[in-house]
């Protein structure tokens, strides 16, 4: 084992920048995805099917695919189009696709969005019908009912599996190292590899690096369910 | 006394099976109604279509001179014809349930303060002043904090009343409030029941529970297959009934 041409500057300065790489695809895409699932959720419970088939569909074809299979249909496919490359000076809703981060961002934002999505879909659905009834009984109006009730419950209840599609969603983040322009910790740990041919070092310290942030999400989402699922948790003395 | 509610031949189906056959109610400002009658007899569903939380296929219903505006919807059974309206009829209805409901993610206070704040715009100082006089009032001390699933059923249905309280309803709907409760927590909740009762709040009450229908209520509805069938004072109706259904109902019950 060779670990000091790991601690060179150089290449920890290639790892600390994949560190950085890595963490910005994870919190705008987790960030995104949050944000949009909340309303699609909300469609996807809705009665009418209008607005609950596409977001069914949408999150049907999401899940069934692998995330490197949508990371390549945006990358390799929409960004290479030849009515896509000619244009994107010029059309600003096709700007962005010159950049292979905004690529990956989309196709990760789309992916754990669809995740999200159901997760919250189905606490929604589960939310306590009796607490329901007390609403409407209370004079709520629908939207109240929603906003006030179904979601904060259903959000709190969703917390526990989604510090899991958070977790997924970091180690999803090293497909972006298929991307030749982005350079994320798997990336790093690639060309360290090449460069020196030292595959054992290169991966483990690669390892390493998710392992701890792994652990530091999940003690980050272990305090948010202290907070946010106090009421779920048994009664302290 | 001036009529807190009035309720009108009320007729429910379920498809073609009719659990209210034409069921009227008057309750005047004080009056403690109690509904009493075997499961399936439609006390619960009567009581749930005075709030709309069933829809009734016809009747009136009338709170504090204010008519429901309900209109027919295309499955025949009727909806509000103005949803405002009706949100405002339901905070002055303000209802009390057999599990409580109370919202679990919410502490006491906020499960106390949330209509008043966001149904009829009441300041959130003024409402948590509420909260805490009607806390009082049912008895519960150093629980603003708590999270219902921390509390015993008896203080949470203490607590469900507090919160009913807190919309300053016209009538109390109160649908088997002691019947999810452990035998040595009903007297907790009934002893509460029978304080507003005495303050001179208009209630209507489903229950099993004779002693409170005979003790503490003024008037005692007997339902039987979704019609009344016999009504009046309870000492006199609960004691001499002249109905061959209620007097088996009352030998089955009444210990």
């Amino acid at each position: 084992m060779q670990f000091e041409v790991i601690f060179e500057p150089a290449t920890l300065k290639l790892f600390g920048q994949g560190i950085l790489v890595s963490l910005k695809l994870l919190f705008i895409s987790v960030t995104i995805g949050a944000v949009l699932s909340i309303p699609m959720a909300i469609m996807r419970v809705s009665r009418n099917k209008w607005l609950s088939t596409p977001v069914w569909l949408y999150t049907y074809v999401m899940r069934g695919t692998p995330m490197l299979i949508q990371v390549y249909l945006i990358y390799y496919g929409v960004a290479q189009l030849e009515f896509v490359q000619s244009n994107w000076d010029t059309v600003p809703l096709l700007m962005p696709f010159k950049d292979a981060l905004f690529c990956c961002v989309l196709a990760f934002t789309l992916n754990t969005c669809a995740y999200t999505t159901e997760m919250l879909a189905g606490a929604i659905r589960d939310t306590n019908h009796g607490e329901i009834e007390a609403a409407r009984a209370m004079g709520m109006s629908r939207r109240q009912l929603m906003w006030r009730i179904v979601l904060p419950s259903a959000l709190r209840r969703t917390l526990p599996a989604y510090s899991n599609e958070v977790i997924m969603m970091l180690h999803g983040t090293s497909l972006a190292s298929t991307v030749p322009a982005l350079m994320d910790i798997t990336g790093a740990a690639r060309s360290v590899y090449s460069d020196f041919y030292l595959p054992f070092e290169a991966f483990i310290t690669a390892g390493a690096i998710y392992l701890v942030l792994t652990f530091t999400l999940v003690w980050g989402f272990k305090l948010a369910e202290r907070r946010w699922l106090a009421y779920l948790q048994p009664r302290k003395a | 006394m001036s009529i807190k509610l009035q309720v009108e031949d009320l007729h429910k189906s379920y498809g073609s099976h009719e659990v209210l056959k034409g069921v009227s109610l008057t309750a005047h400002g004080g009056d403690v109604i109690s509904i009493i009658g075997s499961s399936g007899s439609g006390k619960s569903t009567f009581l749930r279509c005075i709030n709309m939380l069933e829809r009734p296929h016809a009747g009136r219903i009338t709170v504090a001179g204010e008519e429901m505006k309900l209109v027919t919807a295309k499955d025949g059974m009727f909806k509000a014809a103005d949803e405002r309206q009706l949100q405002m009829m339901r905070a002055k209805l303000a209802m009390v349930f057999q599990h409580f409901n109370l919202w679990a993610h919410m502490t006491v206070l906020q499960n106390i303060i949330e209509a008043p704040v966001n149904v009829l715009g009441v300041s959130r100082t003024e409402a948590v002043e509420r909260a805490r006089k009607y806390l009082d009032k049912v008895g519960l001390k150093n629980v603003e904090d708590k999270y219902p699933a921390h509390m015993s059923g008896g203080q949470q249905q203490r607590v469900a009343i507090a919160r009913a309280l807190a919309v300053e309803p016209e009538v109390m709907l109160f649908d088997e409030p002691t019947s999810a409760l452990d035998p040595e927590l009903v007297g907790e909740v009934l002893r509460v029941m029978k304080s507003l009762a005495e303050e001179g709040r208009t209630m209507v009450v489903v229950t099993h529970e004779m002693a409170f229908a005979r003790e503490v209520s003024n008037h005692v509805i007997f339902l039987h297959q979704g019609r009344i069938e016999e009504q009046g004072n309870p000492k006199e109706v609960l004691v001499n009934p002249t109905s061959e259904r209620l007097k088996q109902f009352l030998s089955g019950s009444l210990k």
